[in-house]
């Protein structure tokens, strides 16, 4: 990916992270604005309502996408503040690359929770 | 102004020196200065170097804040001596060093070669792609006053190298491609005659060009002519998205006006235009 492509999906992903993060902000803390997620009523935080939204396919997708919007704009950030800082280009090479691991161990793992917690089921 | 009416004051003024066969790194030396109204920090150094120490180095050519050789550090901004009167910037202390982000080369004088350097790698000429017509012209490219408003203030840059003296980003990457380049890359990508774009994108949308800039608009806080290299930069970032996302018009030049076909019909040259002196 050129660096107008990385840059282009950067700022992409930080308008992602704004509105869906903007909108998971919302479920989670404005039970009486936006209770009609809340499927149990109540407390936004309790099981029954966790466990209902987890049980959403639009919720489930939700965080995967704002999952990896996250993880791409912190990790792309965090990649050209640490480059700026005048390291070399083997350096800078490796640094690619651990980043890119680390972002691709870390979406793996959200996701397979994500959707791992569609079939957790309250007992 | 009558010679009574000229007030002198004292100030001191405080100038880095440096010579790379002597010291390790910079010293400030202090000279007493006599000042008047008018009076600007290239003419104080020229004082200075006349009366007190002819050994100081620094560099200028125009005196009239068109060549941008004496581009220094007055005071802790990048302006230049010569169109920086001294009473202007202070009654009492004046600090002169050389451009940051630069090596020096001695006292005052920035080595400003990296400067250019970065500058030529964006090919800073009108770019055609038609090399029958740049061969053999079949007229007049026409160019409207909204394209010409587009770049105008951009040729305005006199590459004095305040720009990249304030530069945050420049002052940790010495790689960066630099306000001053990128404003120019700018200033012929949208003039509407050129057609280089893709030949400057691998420059300038490359690492350590326009999206390493995260706009600090000191560059343009500082530029002696009115230059704005940031939104130059910023608009650059436009442009590249736009090809990314296919959605950049290329605007190609208005086909050339046909040159005077009457004077071809006659075959009679072009009229030549009198000498201006005396032959």
């Amino acid at each position: 990916m050129n660096k107008t492509a990385s840059w282009f999906w950067f700022i992409a992903a930080g308008v992602a992270v704004f509105i869906i993060g903007g909108l998971h902000m919302a479920v989670i803390h404005l039970d009486g604005i936006a209770g009609i997620f809340n499927p149990a009523g109540g407390s936004s935080l309790a099981w029954e309502n966790v466990s209902g939204r987890n049980g959403s396919l639009v919720f489930a997708v939700s965080y995967v996408i704002l999952l990896g919007a996250a993880l791409y704009h912190g990790l792309y950030g965090l990649y050209n503040i640490v480059s700026e800082l005048g390291i070399s280009e083997k350096a800078n090479g490796l640094l690619k690359k651990a980043l890119l691991a680390a972002g691709v161990a870390l979406f793996t793992v959200g996701a397979y929770a994500a959707f791992a917690a569609r079939f957790i089921t309250v007992s | 102004m009558k010679r009574q009416d000229v007030q002198e004051r004292i100030i001191s003024v405080y100038i880095h020196r440096f010579d790379p066969t002597s010291d390790k790194k910079p010293r400030a030396v202090l000279y007493e200065l006599a000042v008047e109204q008018g009076m600007t920090v290239l003419d104080g150094l020229h004082r200075i170097k006349e009366t007190q120490d002819p050994t100081l180095a620094f560099r200028f050519s125009c005196r009239m804040g068109v060549c941008g050789s004496c581009a220094m550090l007055i005071n802790g901004k990048p302006m230049l001596a010569c169109n920086t009167q001294i009473l202007d910037v202070t009654d009492k202390a004046l600090t002169v060093a050389p451009l940051p982000n630069f090596r020096v080369v001695r006292d005052l004088v920035p080595d400003l070669a990296p400067l250019f350097k970065k500058h030529v790698q964006v090919n800073p000429y009108i770019v055609r792609t038609d090399g029958h017509e740049m061969e053999s012209p079949s007229g007049e490219f026409i160019q409207t006053p909204e394209e010409l408003i587009k770049y105008l203030q951009f040729t305005y840059c006199i590459k004095c190298g305040a720009c990249v003296a304030a530069c945050p980003t420049a002052a940790t990457d010495e790689n960066y491609l630099g306000p001053m380049a990128l404003a120019q890359a700018y200033r012929y990508i949208v003039d509407s005659r050129d057609d280089g774009f893709h030949s400057r994108k691998s420059v300038v949308g490359a690492d350590k060009a326009v999206f390493n800039c995260h706009y600090a608009g000191e560059c343009s806080a500082v530029c002696p002519k009115g230059v704005d290299p940031a939104r130059a930069i910023q608009f650059m970032k436009r442009e590249l998205v736009r090809d990314y996302l296919l959605m950049r018009r290329h605007t190609a030049p208005l086909k050339a006006r046909a040159l005077n076909d009457k004077s071809k019909e006659k075959k009679t040259p072009l009229p030549v235009p009198p000498y201006t002196v005396d032959r």
